[in-house]
């Protein structure tokens, strides 16, 4: 083997680390996306490399449904002073409050919807006009296409017949007023690798990933966690168990998976034998074969 | 210290292989990548679930492994891929990123995307067929991409009877066409059946008379270390890392990502456009100083010399500039239903630099299905490919194609829309 070799966390870092300074280079006021989990820790951990020692050109925003698991609020402020990055709280509670949206009802009421609005509103209000997403090609059918620098409409629309080619390592991230981007830096990388990276770098993650004791109980199949954001019915079952998140999201529709999994290597170690995808527990992507394709068309990340 | 990693360990080290595949309608492609995806365990329970329904509510009679790569609802209505997708597997060898391209002839532009980021490339021929004008398209596009490795996999065997004859013919006839395309340096055939599995994983044993590797196993064993070029050392500026805070008061780092060669603290470097030259003060990383960088890493330079540098700037060695000027000619595909206007404006985007462009001549367009010239039709529209003159409004810093895809291609945008309307490859 030739000596000038790079391995695939280092060639997936260098080209995320290409997109984060194409974004601050080429937009007037991007912000990125933060949520606390694995993907937007590791896409932070990466702009800080890209920038260091200045500090990130572009504050983190945070869409808070009100319906996260404390832990995550917790990591989320201590990462944040950390790498001393600026933060913008965007609350779906006020959305909800200023009548933009409509708090669904019943027991399976789920606020990961109303995020989408919650999310364009911000974007408008901070006048951002480009939004870097924790988003990663292998995670859904419809997002297998989506580019790096992906361009939205004045109406924060993605059109997926609509999108600009992209060759080489060349982005075209040119608009009129009015339009924005989105922007991808981790579309390449693969669930697998974010988990290896986290542990080349040893960086640290919420606690939610690692096995833990918690009362669930199995809703169509997936373990929900009992917190005051669900509503138990009557015929579901709630146990301790031995749980982990393999994604984190929204409490009222994240579910856990039971695991032993305590350490980095044993995580990817199950990541390695899993044998269902890890959207697989997420209950919003199984609401229709299509949902992901036609939420990202309202906007969505 | 490498030895000492232990087997789990060496998953942090792999080797990324990026392939595209190229292949006519109904030559199976998307089974092969099923196929493939299948066979080395790189599909989860809950994928398997979902086709096995929607197989069976399409009324197919096997599980239709091609589902699992039909994306957008759009196209699983009209059962054709429209776009370039990308899949990602692993084995314990190597990791891959699939760029999945169609095959139809208004799709050349997306078989160039496909192209431009590959290592490698599969051509998917059909047994019963042979060679078409699309598997011609196809090697040209992979040539022309300079796309160095090349397995032709001639897929549908079992329905050849697994006729080493007619294996033969059509590898034959594949070499006899593709003799003047220079890139294609290293071209494998591979006789496979897709939709059975044959030589995809596994040895196929219908097909005994083939001693050669099955198609995973090439893709996991090619060679691609010599694919960026480390001669030529080519630094574009993409940003300037400037603290502002008391503890770095001074620093004052060139961020980039090396394009070609290596960078070591201590070399004379120029700086282009100006000229000003230099020396390398040190090389950082966020994890600290290196001790070089090569392409394709990411790193940030701190010169000697306080110089005035920014973004579009190239920083280079002595010995080997690039060249440099306003007119340069190119091999250009177009990719805009709006057709090319000849002396119309252009912004060309070069490396970290955009700069207003005309294209001032269309010398000629290649008709993809024959490779051969046409030089009186002026007309150049979507999925044309023809070399160009093109004179841009200041002096770009650039090397061909061939020995460099970094600073060897650019894109045009429309001015108007902001769309990119074509890629280009300088000669």
């Amino acid at each position: 083997m030739s000596s000038y070799r790079i391995n695939h966390l280092d060639q997936l870092e260098s080209e995320a680390i290409f997109v984060l300074r194409e974004v601050a280079a080429q937009f007037d006021n991007p912000v990125m996306l933060f949520s606390g989990g694995k993907d937007s820790i590791v896409m932070a951990h990466l702009a800080f490399k890209a920038f260091h020692p200045a500090r990130l050109p572009f504050p983190l925003l945070h869409v808070d449904t009100g319906h996260n698991f404390p832990e995550t609020i917790e990591y989320r402020d201590q990462f944040v002073s950390e790498i001393d990055a600026r933060l913008v709280i965007a609350l779906v509670q006020d959305s909800i409050d200023k009548g933009r949206v409509v708090e669904e009802t019943g027991p399976l009421a789920s606020r990961n919807s109303l995020q989408t609005v919650t999310l364009l509103d911000a974007l408008e209000d901070g006048q951002y006009d480009s939004a870097i997403g924790g988003g990663r090609r292998d995670e859904e059918k419809a997002r297998a296409k989506e580019r790096f620098f992906s361009h939205r409409d004045g109406f924060g629309q993605w059109d997926p017949k609509n999108q600009r080619p992209e060759l080489w390592n060349i982005f075209n991230g040119r608009k009129n007023h009015g339009e924005h981007f989105r922007v991808f830096p981790l579309s390449n990388w693969t669930e697998m690798d974010i988990w290896q990276y986290i542990k080349r770098e040893n960086i640290e993650i919420p606690s939610l990933y690692f096995s833990h004791d918690r009362e669930v109980f199995e809703r169509s199949g997936t373990l929900i966690a009992v917190s005051d954001h669900v509503h138990v019915q009557e015929n579901e079952n709630v146990k301790t168990r031995k749980v982990r998140f393999r994604t984190i999201g929204d409490a009222t529709c994240t579910g856990a998976i039971e695991s032993e999994s305590n350490t980095l290597d044993q995580i990817i170690s199950e990541v390695a034998a899993a044998r269902q995808t890890e959207r697989g527990t997420r209950e919003d992507d199984r609401r229709t074969e299509t949902s992901m394709e036609d939420r990202k068309k309202e906007g969505y990340f | 210290m490498k030895k000492n990693l232990s087997q789990k360990d060496n998953y942090l080290d792999m080797d990324l292989l990026r392939f595209t595949t190229a292949g006519s309608v109904d030559d199976g492609k998307s089974t092969l990548i099923g196929r493939l995806l299948y066979d080395s365990k790189n599909i989860f329970e809950d994928q398997i679930k979902a086709i096995e329904e929607s197989s069976k509510r399409r009324g197919d009679d096997n599980v239709n492994l091609a589902l699992l790569t039909d994306g957008l609802k759009a196209e699983r209505e009209q059962g054709i891929t429209i776009d370039v997708a990308y899949r990602y597997f692993a084995t314990p060898k190597r990791k891959f990123i699939i760029a999945d391209t169609p095959g139809h002839i208004q799709y050349t532009r997306n078989m160039v995307t496909g192209a431009s980021t590959a290592n490698l490339a599969i051509i998917l021929v059909d047994a019963r067929k042979g060679i078409v004008e699309q598997t011609c398209r196809h090697a040209f596009i992979a040539n022309l991409l300079r796309i160095q490795h090349v397995i032709v996999a001639i897929n549908k065997m079992d329905l050849v009877d697994f006729s080493e004859e007619a294996y033969e013919e059509i590898v034959e006839e594949f070499k006899s066409f593709s003799s003047r395309l220079d890139n294609l340096i290293d071209v494998t055939f591979i006789p496979i059946s897709a939709l059975h599995g044959d030589n995809v994983v596994d040895k196929s044993e219908n097909i005994d008379w083939y001693s050669g590797p099955t198609l995973l196993y090439q893709l996991e064993t090619v060679y691609i270390g010599s694919d960026h070029n480390h001669v030529k050392a080519r630094f574009p500026v993409q940003w300037v890392i400037r603290p502002h805070s008391d503890e770095h008061h001074d620093f004052r780092g060139y961020a980039g990502r090396v394009a070609g060669g290596v960078f070591k603290p201590g070399d004379e470097v120029q700086v282009l456009p100006s000229g000003f030259t230099s020396k390398i003060d040190s090389i950082h990383t966020a994890d600290g100083k290196s001790s070089e960088a090569f392409a394709p890493v990411s790193c940030s330079i701190i010169l000697e010399d306080e110089i005035d540098i920014s973004r579009g700037d190239m920083i280079v060695k002595n010995n080997n500039p690039p060249e440099k000027g306003q007119d340069i000619e190119a091999m250009l595909c177009w990719f805009s239903d709006k057709k090319m206007i000849i002396r119309g404006k252009y912004v060309i985007r070069h490396t970290s630099k955009e700069i207003k462009a005309i294209v001032t001549d269309l010398q000629y367009k290649i008709n993809i299905n024959t490779l051969r010239k046409v030089e009186d039709d002026k007309e150049f529209g979507l999925n044309e490919i023809g070399r160009v003159c093109i004179r841009t409004s200041s002096p770009i810093f650039y090397d061909s194609y061939n020995n460099n895809r970094t600073t060897g291609s650019f894109v045009l945008i429309d001015e108007q829309t902001n769309e990119t309307v074509a890629a280009g490859m300088i000669s």
